[in-house]
């Protein structure tokens, strides 16, 4: 598949019964649900995601909707007191709680006879380690929230720590190479997306910053749907990955181009791939131009960290189907 | 103020579009709009890109506009133009090239169909200008002046307008409905032209006109040193398609069975074409270098090819006797690209031979004005404002140029035009800086995806009669949707949608405008734009 423009026409989709044609990105009456003047860095592939996912939510409910948020860079680059670039309902409450408070507002909408969806969010620190537990009760009590993770991969707003969505060999400041230690544990992290399919849950797709017409689609099938739904969007931080503020998306497409990072839906249990690749690159030409990889490239290269990183992205062309149902391994 | 604050102090929540993050930037993204490769290599200079937006919206009409702004041709060039705009084009690099040629055709024809008109002139200068010689030069230049508001009055020698568009290319290209249609345009804006008035005398014509351009082409055929004993048939290209388009019926030209053509140009092989819809069973191109260096369009050898003409190359003509032509083979060396006599014979038989080796100016007309001079190679020369040696003769087309095609000939057209008007106005020429040139490289090629060329179909059968090719609408749009639009905004709204700071303003008319209150500069617009219309540049 090639990658739609924003302003063409939006990708077909099987799985959804959503009728949806043009991009909300594209259109001049998009919400911008977080506005101009926000203090994310140049180039923030979050603050870009949050407002694609919202926007289409906003688009999608006609405006009905409130967003609890996690502690996390989104949450403090968007509100410094006393300016806020919010253009809907939010709260903010603990970096480890957003999913519980997102269940008691749900509640109250539900024993209030409000048709208002909830919708909470955070980054990958909020979601996979501080909220995990958290997040995992509403996904078991099915409350009927959307929980959308911005995985940045790292805890970027205190200043690069690794989470545990941070990929393996990379750098952080808490997992710096040093001789023989290559950057973080090859074997570590945990795969939020399929926890999430584990507990069952109505709805869980992956979605990417550089495919916003299948962001947009995914955020609009899942709103409707009741119970606890999950998105996992992947979102290039330029500081934290030491890339140029420019390529944000360029990476977020060469991630998924190599296969590291799969799009595709579950939706009832049955698994759609959301974009096969058209043309499958190497992993080295998605981690090459990242800074947190560097130590694997040049003088001292490591080739073994390569291919087994590369071993991660063909086991998930296969799992996942990404050349397609009828591809040759 | 003499407030007491509390404890802490508050202070009203206020919104983050206070925040002016444009404050920030050191890059600043601009939009520009850049040259695309197709119009930079078009000799006459049509926006290519431009025309094919309009038509890939189905405004046929606004296409046409844009085309005939530098080509009052479309139909015509659309036919015989070797379109040097599809090598270049970007999207060679990704599947095919767009087939601009057969969707100026197919915007040419509904122009026809539909009996568009040019838009009327400005008013009169009260200048009058001679262009002598009809070709697809001096139509142009017509057209152009007439444009400009000039009296133009064009004389032609020979019995039908149209230069090598009428006499140089066989009607199975170029039928004659298509070039009348078009010229009737022309003459509709007030432009006069005589037939069969050949000017003899051009100082007379000097006191009459305020301006005159030659482009009175390349005529005469160059006769090859070859031995040629009684007995034998022998015709010039020129003179053959000649008789072609003066006598209707073409029973009168008798070629025979077999045929042999000599030269490698695009006259050899229009010849070549030609002789087999005579009634040819077998035709022989002969020339003397190796099959990459001729100088005839790939795809016309392509066709002569698939038609099944043999192309003889590495051999010259020796001396035709009778039905028996002795050659001569050659040698060719790869490395120098120097070609010498092998001294071996070979012969084949023909019951005629064309040759077709190339033209050259006649001068006569031009042997007693002082100040204009023949140049080396044969042509007339003229200054870089198209000027001969005498002043107010203007000269361009096949007889000022070693390349001779009818898009080099519009291009002199409309170029002398401008500088006969400035030249009659007594002012300058305006040099227009150009925009850069947009390579592959500057593409974002990800937002591409790849949809098959329409080509014409392959040739079904050897007829006088031209190949139809009817494109629908719709295939006109899907073909033209192909532009990649290289350096020019197609409104896909990468930059709007994947701007995190929501600094990029779409205004209700559809336009885009940075808005740098907020816009950090981090340059993803620029990155992520396919077709590189937006520069980042340095903060002053």
């Amino acid at each position: 598949m090639s990658y739609p423009t924003i302003g063409g026409p939006a990708a077909e989709k099987k799985n959804t019964n959503v009728a949806h044609d043009v991009c909300v990105q594209s259109q001049i009456d998009r919400r911008n649900t977080i506005t101009s003047g926000h203090r994310a860095c140049q180039g923030c592939g979050e603050a870009l995601a949050a407002r694609c996912v919202l926007d289409a939510a906003y688009s999608a409910t006609n405006g009905n909707i409130v967003v609890v948020n996690a502690t996390g860079c989104l949450e403090v680059f968007s509100c410094v007191y006393p300016e806020n670039a919010w253009n809907i309902p939010w709260l903010h409450s603990l970096f480890a709680n957003a999913p519980s408070v997102a269940s008691g507002v749900a509640a109250a909408m539900h024993v209030s006879g409000k048709s208002t969806r909830v919708i909470a969010q955070g980054g990958d620190g909020a979601t996979t380690d501080i909220g995990m537990g958290a997040l995992s009760g509403m996904f078991d009590r099915n409350d009927d929230v959307l929980y959308v993770c911005y995985d940045n991969q790292a805890y970027m707003n205190t200043g690069v720590q690794r989470s545990s969505s941070t990929p393996p060999m990379a750098r952080t400041a808490t997992t710096f190479p040093v001789g023989s230690y290559l950057g973080n544990d090859a074997k570590s992290g945990k795969n939020l997306p399929e926890i999430a399919i584990a507990h069952n849950i109505p709805y869980v797709a992956t979605a990417s910053v550089a495919h916003v017409t299948d962001l947009e689609q995914k955020v609009m099938a899942a709103i409707h749907i009741r119970g606890a739904r999950y998105i996992h969007v992947h979102v290039p931080c330029p500081l934290g990955w030491g890339i140029k503020t420019s390529e944000t998306i360029k990476i977020a497409r060469l991630a998924i181009d190599c296969g590291l990072f799969p799009l595709f839906e579950v939706v009832n249990g049955a698994m759609t791939t959301s974009f096969t690749i058209e043309n499958l690159v190497p992993v080295e030409e998605y981690l090459k131009p990242q800074r947190r990889f560097a130590h694997l490239f040049g003088k001292n290269a490591v080739p073994d960290a390569i291919a087994h990183i590369q071993k991660l992205a063909d086991e998930n062309i296969k799992r996942y189907k990404l050349l397609g149902e009828n591809a040759h391994e | 103020m003499n407030k007491n604050y509390p404890f802490a102090t508050v202070l009203a929540a206020t919104t983050s579009l206070r925040n002016k993050t444009g404050s920030w930037r050191t890059m600043c993204p601009h939009y520009v709009n850049l040259m695309p490769p197709c119009n930079a290599v078009c000799p006459a200079g049509e926006n290519v890109q431009q025309w094919l937006s309009f038509a890939q919206k189905g405004h046929f009409r606004q296409a046409w506009n844009v085309i005939v702004q530098n080509n009052p041709f479309p139909a015509i060039m659309g036919r015989i133009c070797y379109h040097t705009c599809e090598k270049v084009c970007n999207r060679l690099h990704l599947d095919e090239a767009v087939n601009i040629n057969l969707l100026e055709r197919a915007i040419g024809d509904i122009a026809i169909s539909h009996g568009w008109k040019f838009e009327s002139v400005i008013p009169a200068t009260g200048k009058k200008v001679l262009i002598v010689g009809s070709g697809p030069s001096g139509l142009a230049a017509s057209y152009f002046l007439r444009k400009l508001g000039h009296e133009v009055e064009i004389k032609e020698a020979h019995a039908l307008v149209g230069g090598m568009m009428r006499y140089g290319v066989p009607r199975f290209r170029l039928p004659d409905s298509i070039i009348d249609a078009e010229i009737r345009r022309i003459t509709d804006l007030g432009v006069k032209i005589s037939c069969n008035s050949r000017v003899g005398n051009l100082k007379s014509e000097m006191n009459k006109f305020d301006a005159i351009y030659l482009s009175i082409g390349a005529s005469k055929p160059t006769k090859p040193d070859v031995e040629v004993r009684p007995g034998s048939t022998i015709i010039d290209a020129v003179d053959l398609f000649k008789r072609l388009t003066n006598e209707q019926s073409h029973s009168s030209v008798e070629l025979g069975k077999r045929v042999a053509v000599y030269g490698g140009g695009n006259t050899a092989i229009d010849a070549a074409r030609m002789a087999l819809r005579l009634g040819a069973e077998k035709v022989n191109i002969i020339y003397r270098r190796t099959l990459n260096s001729m100088p005839a369009h790939e795809m016309e050898i392509h066709e002569a090819l698939s038609e099944g003409i043999k192309i003889l190359c590495l051999r010259t003509i020796k001396s035709v006797d009778h039905k028996e032509i002795l050659m001569e083979k050659m040698n060719y060396d790869e490395e120098s690209g120097i070609l010498t006599k092998s001294g071996e014979e070979e012969t084949v038989t023909a019951d005629s031979v064309i040759f077709a080796i190339g033209q050259f100016v006649d001068d006569s007309i031009i042997k007693n004005i002082d100040g204009i001079a023949m140049a080396d190679g044969g042509i007339i020369g003229v200054n870089e404002c198209m000027m001969t040696g005498a002043r107010g003769i203007f000269a361009g087309g096949d007889a000022i140029s070693a390349k001779r095609t009818a898009t080099i000939a519009i291009a002199h057209g409309k170029k002398s035009a401008h500088y006969i008007d400035a030249y009659l106005s007594g002012k300058e020429v305006e040099q227009k800086q150009k925009p850069d040139i947009v390579n592959f490289k500057k593409l974002n090629t990800n937002y591409y995806p790849k949809i098959p060329r329409i080509n014409l179909l392959p040739a079904a059968s050897i007829s006088l009669e031209e190949r139809t090719v009817a494109l629908t609408e719709k295939e006109i749009i899907v073909e033209s949707s192909r532009c990649l639009s290289c350096g020019n905004c197609f409104h896909c709204y990468n930059c709007y949608g994947y701007c995190p700071e929501n600094a990029i303003k779409k205004l209700p008319d559809g336009s885009l405008e940075v808005d740098l209150n907020y816009c950090k500069g981090c340059g993803i617009c620029a990155v992520e734009c396919p077709c590189g219309a937006i520069k980042m540049m340095q903060e002053k």
